[in-house]
């Protein structure tokens, strides 16, 4: 390729990454505006769709009631991520370790996961205090992913690379800890960054199932109370807010998942390598 | 079963694989491999020829004591092993088996790892084994950023770190290009005249097969057995000269001969 083709696929790439940006803001612009208008040109009373300036205002005035909101949710979510991703790792481990705890726990697990979240989440609130339930709910929904893509990366040694490891005579735990655990690191890292978004699901589901029992203060216990009190630009606000923290949650998981495999594995790689 | 006993019975002095009427059925019922009688003499060039699916690679799994034969016995009758650390064997398999997420240095370092050595130790056998290959420089280095040819060189550092007595390599240059594939058959004769070590060679290409080996045997159709045995008598040390001489050509027409029946009665594909 000659110099000057490279800098025009140069410039190629990078008013195609403009475009990648520029584009859905401007989609998110126009829509905005959009809305504004309806609301404006039809009267609409902000307690039946309140206009995107109005719900930038409300978040503004509520920050106080809102942001303590956010946080509750927030170490929810990370509660119920933490006990996910450990609990899904070593449950991995085991399954890897023992065929018969696996045939014996896999499909409970399963059990677990296909059965809706949000109808196990009353029960888990009879039984346990309200905070412990709410954990309970966002690390329910949370593990099963990890769980999951650890074994499918537990399994997935290159063969030839078991035979070297048994050809050396390497003990169990060598065989873990230097080729079935790096092995598997990407798909663990896969697992969590689902895991990640699952958790906060898991949380706000369970806030707003227990929402009635009245102690609850997470975002999604307001978005419950606003509803009942007709606060609808406070709804919207919090909703803005829950959909903040999803793509923060996404985007660091993400970050981390790059920062840990970008020396090797390929999909931490840039194209032209 | 493998045994690697010092058994010192009738006809194994000298020898550094013996194998005796192995037999290897697969679990599908298939039979892969034999029986197949050979002894490989120590620090010997054995070349193993045959049509694919013939059972060379099974053939090479056994001896490594990978898999167990069926029927008959592999036997490495261990020489003084002195106070070498590791294993007696060395793999090199057609991929080169790296660890993608480790440095060259610490994919060589695994046998010795996986063997306890202390790192004082360790490190001066890594350090000699990469200078072996030359690849010294790119110890620091990760696998993605090597050439096809220059994975093969670490893949062939790290069976050599523990100083193994016997050297295994199944159809280890395959994929590479012709160029390299040259470059890296000299590199192995050079490392195979100064080491002596027992090196079994598995290869489909005829060409190959004549230019490293003292000895090319030639396996049938599966389950293999052995077709013919053709010993490579030349002037040492060989050199590219050998590529383009008459005996050269002459050994290729031997060993495609002693092939073709295996390929008889098979379609071209």
């Amino acid at each position: 390729m000659s110099a000057q083709a490279k800098r025009k696929a140069a410039d190629g790439g990078g008013a195609m990454l403009v475009l990648r940006i520029v584009l859905p803001v401007v989609v998110l612009g126009l829509g905005l505006l959009a809305w504004e208008l309806v609301v404006r040109l039809n009267h609409i009373p902000p307690y039946v769709l309140p206009g995107p300036v109005l719900v930038l205002k409300t978040l503004v005035s509520d920050w106080g009631v809102l942001s303590r909101s956010l946080l509750t949710t927030l170490l929810t979510t990370l509660e119920g991520f933490l006990a996910a991703s450990v609990g899904g790792i070593a449950l991995a481990l085991l399954f890897n370790q023992s065929r018969l705890v696996e045939y014996s726990l896999f499909p409970y697990a399963v059990i677990l996961q296909v059965t809706p979240v949000i109808a196990i989440a009353p029960l888990l609130l009879i039984y346990l205090p309200q905070q412990t339930a709410v954990v309970v709910c966002a690390w329910i929904v949370g593990f099963f992913p990890v769980l999951s893509n650890t074994t499918l990366g537990l399994n997935s040694v290159d063969r030839n690379l078991a035979g070297l490891f048994q050809l050396y005579g390497a003990s169990r735990l060598q065989t873990l800890r230097l080729l079935r655990l790096p092995s598997a690191l990407p798909y663990i890292l896969g697992g969590l960054r689902i895991a990640g978004g699952l958790s906060l699901i898991g949380a706000v589901v369970a806030e707003i199932a227990a929402g009635t029992a009245g102690a609850g203060s997470g975002l999604a216990y307001r978005i419950a109370e606003s509803g009942y009190r007709l606060n609808i630009p406070r709804m919207f606000a919090a909703l803005l807010l829950l959909s903040l923290a999803g793509i923060v949650i996404y985007g660091l998981l993400a970050l981390v998942s790059h920062l840990a495999l970008r020396r090797w594995h390929e999909s931490a790689l840039g194209k032209e390598s | 079963m493998v045994q690697a006993s010092s058994d010192t019975g009738a006809g194994l002095a000298g020898l550094s694989v013996s194998l005796r009427g192995v037999t290897k059925v697969f679990d599908s019922g298939i039979t892969a491999l034999g029986p197949l009688d050979l002894k490989v003499r120590m620090g010997e060039f054995l070349a193993l020829v045959g049509p694919s699916g013939c059972g060379k690679s099974t053939a090479l799994r056994l001896i490594a004591g990978l898999a167990a034969p069926t029927a008959g016995t592999v036997q490495i009758p261990r020489h003084d092993n002195g106070a070498r650390p590791g294993h007696a064997i060395g793999f090199v398999f057609q991929e080169p088996t790296l660890m993608p997420w480790t440095t060259v240095w610490e994919n060589v370092r695994l046998p010795l790892k996986l063997a306890r050595m202390p790192a004082a130790g360790a490190e001066a056998r890594i350090r000699e084994a990469l200078e072996r290959v030359g690849l010294t420089e790119f110890a620091q280095s990760y696998p993605r950023e090597l050439s096809g040819g220059m994975k093969m060189r670490v893949s062939l550092a790290r069976a050599l770190v523990t100083d193994p007595d016997i050297l295994l390599m199944d159809e280890p240059f395959a994929a590479l290009d012709e160029i390299t594939r040259f470059r890296l058959n000299n590199d192995l004769l050079a490392l195979w005249r100064n080491l002596r070590k027992t090196i079994i060679f598995v290869t489909h290409s005829v060409f190959e097969s004549v230019y490293l080996s003292q000895r090319v045997v030639v396996l049938t159709s599966r389950p293999g057995r052995i077709a013919a045995e053709i010993g490579i008598a030349t002037v040492e040390p060989r050199g590219e000269e050998f590529r383009t001489s008459a005996a050269y050509a002459d050994y290729c027409r031997k060993v495609s001969a002693a092939l073709a029946p295996a390929y008889s009665g098979r379609s071209a594909l």
